[in-house]
């Protein structure tokens, strides 16, 4: 049964608690730029959490055997052809999607989600734990991708997954589309506010200021 | 020549790495704090993405596009999946060998970068000039100056944004806000500042 409640947690706490985009910083980059639809981020966040949890896994079973030296070239080795694999099935299958990820996926490669967890969990954790940390994070990197990319693709587009939620105003309906959802900076104006949500609840995870300004009516010095 | 200056433009300012392609962000946020860091880690950009976008564009061409192996008498060989391994490849020996050459001549330099010259092999902004490069298809004097260009163009952002961080090390924040959240607001604020060189381009 504890094993089971570690599992659980290993695997519950990368949603929120340990957010690998809003708390650890890694991953930013994909999850970004890919959020103008839903459509993008549920398969971002798919291939991502598909390359992530198989990565862990192999590197987990192998990891006794990967001398220290060459370990970031021997993990960097087998995530690429994890990823080669998945943007040819995203050719073969998905082509549109796939026209529009552009060369995010290649990306996946170097994205320091992927690495982070290897480096940081899968290399000193049995292939079980390593996966299931592995799809715990890829999870709580959708979450935040499905979050933003809902948000700009219903107020820049008035659709959610390409269907019409809010009619727009020059077809007829009342909803003048937000162009600005659609472009880079209100992708950053949201994660920031995202980020301030979160740690207004979880007041744990805010930074400590680096200077306190010194009290009123004490002589600085 | 103009072509190649438009270009030049275009890939440092236009479209820039970190604020309107959203690519290298990791560091562009990790590594902004000090300005000191924050210098040293443009300038290796610079470096890093001058030697290894036209490196790339070389093997692409001569051993992985379709029908690059035609003079051997296998024209039909298409190897351009196997591109992502060979330019991280390329990236991984290019950081190493920089990292090696500063060491042996310039050690003040190579002790200035610190640690984060061997980060850079996952740096995504790296990778995706080489990615960019296949899917523009640029030739080798083009890679050069898109490859300088974009180097310049992270180096000009993150040098900015660690300005500004650390004035706002003395501003009086809400808590949650601190740190994190507030250098992507500013991260926002800088990439509407950039949008409008698109404007100017299109002018």
């Amino acid at each position: 049964m504890a094993r089971a409640t570690g599992l659980w947690g290993t695997l519950t706490a990368p949603l929120l608690r340990e957010n690998p985009i809003t708390l650890q910083i890694l991953g930013l980059c994909s999850a970004l730029a890919v959020t103008t639809s839903m459509a993008t981020a549920l398969t971002m966040s798919v291939a991502l959490t598909v390359v992530l949890t198989l990565a862990a896994g192999l590197i987990s079973l192998i990891r006794r055997h990967i001398p220290d030296t060459i370990r970031l070239i021997v993990q960097i080795v087998i995530v690429a052809s994890l990823v080669i694999v998945i943007d040819q099935v995203l050719q073969a299958w998905f082509f549109e999607i796939s026209r529009a990820l552009s060369v995010f996926v290649g990306l996946i490669t170097t994205n320091c989600l992927v690495l982070g967890r290897t480096e940081g969990f899968a290399r000193h954790n049995p292939p079980l734990p390593a996966m299931v940390d592995a799809f715990g994070n890829g999870l709580g990197y959708s979450l935040i991708l499905l979050v933003i990319g809902a948000l700009r693709e219903l107020f820049g587009k008035g659709e959610l997954f390409g269907q019409t939620i809010l009619p727009l105003a020059d077809e007829g309906g009342w909803f003048t589309p937000l162009s600005l959802m659609l472009l880079a900076p209100s992708a950053f104006f949201l994660l920031g506010g995202l980020v301030w949500a979160i740690r207004s609840v979880m007041t744990g995870q805010a930074e400590a200021p680096e200077h306190v300004a010194p009290r009123q009516g004490e002589p600085a010095e | 020549m103009s072509d190649l200056w438009t270009l030049f433009l275009q890939a440092s300012f236009v479209s820039n790495m970190p604020l309107s392609l959203f690519l290298g962000l990791c560091t562009f946020i990790a590594l902004s704090r000090r300005t000191e860091a924050a210098l040293g880690l443009g300038v290796a950009m610079i470096g890093v993405m001058g030697v290894t976008v036209p490196l790339n564009q070389v093997i692409y061409d001569g051993l992985l596009a379709p029908g690059a192996w035609g003079w051997a008498g296998l024209p039909e060989l298409d190897l351009s999946y196997l591109s992502l391994i060979a330019f991280i490849g390329v990236i991984a020996a290019t950081v190493q060998l920089l990292e090696m050459v500063l060491d042996r001549f310039f050690p003040a330099i190579h002790a200035a970068f610190g640690v984060f010259l061997p980060l850079l092999t996952v740096q995504c902004a790296i990778l995706a000039g080489s990615l960019f490069m296949v899917e523009r298809r640029y030739t080798l004097p083009e890679s050069v100056v898109f490859g300088l260009g974009s180097g310049l163009g992270f180096a000009v952002a993150v040098v900015m944004l660690s300005a500004i961080r650390s004035r706002l090390a003395y501003a009086d924040l809400p808590d949650g806000l601190r740190g994190l959240g507030i250098t992507f607001v500013l991260a926002g604020l800088m990439s509407l500042g950039f949008a409008s060189f698109a404007l100017m381009a299109a002018e």
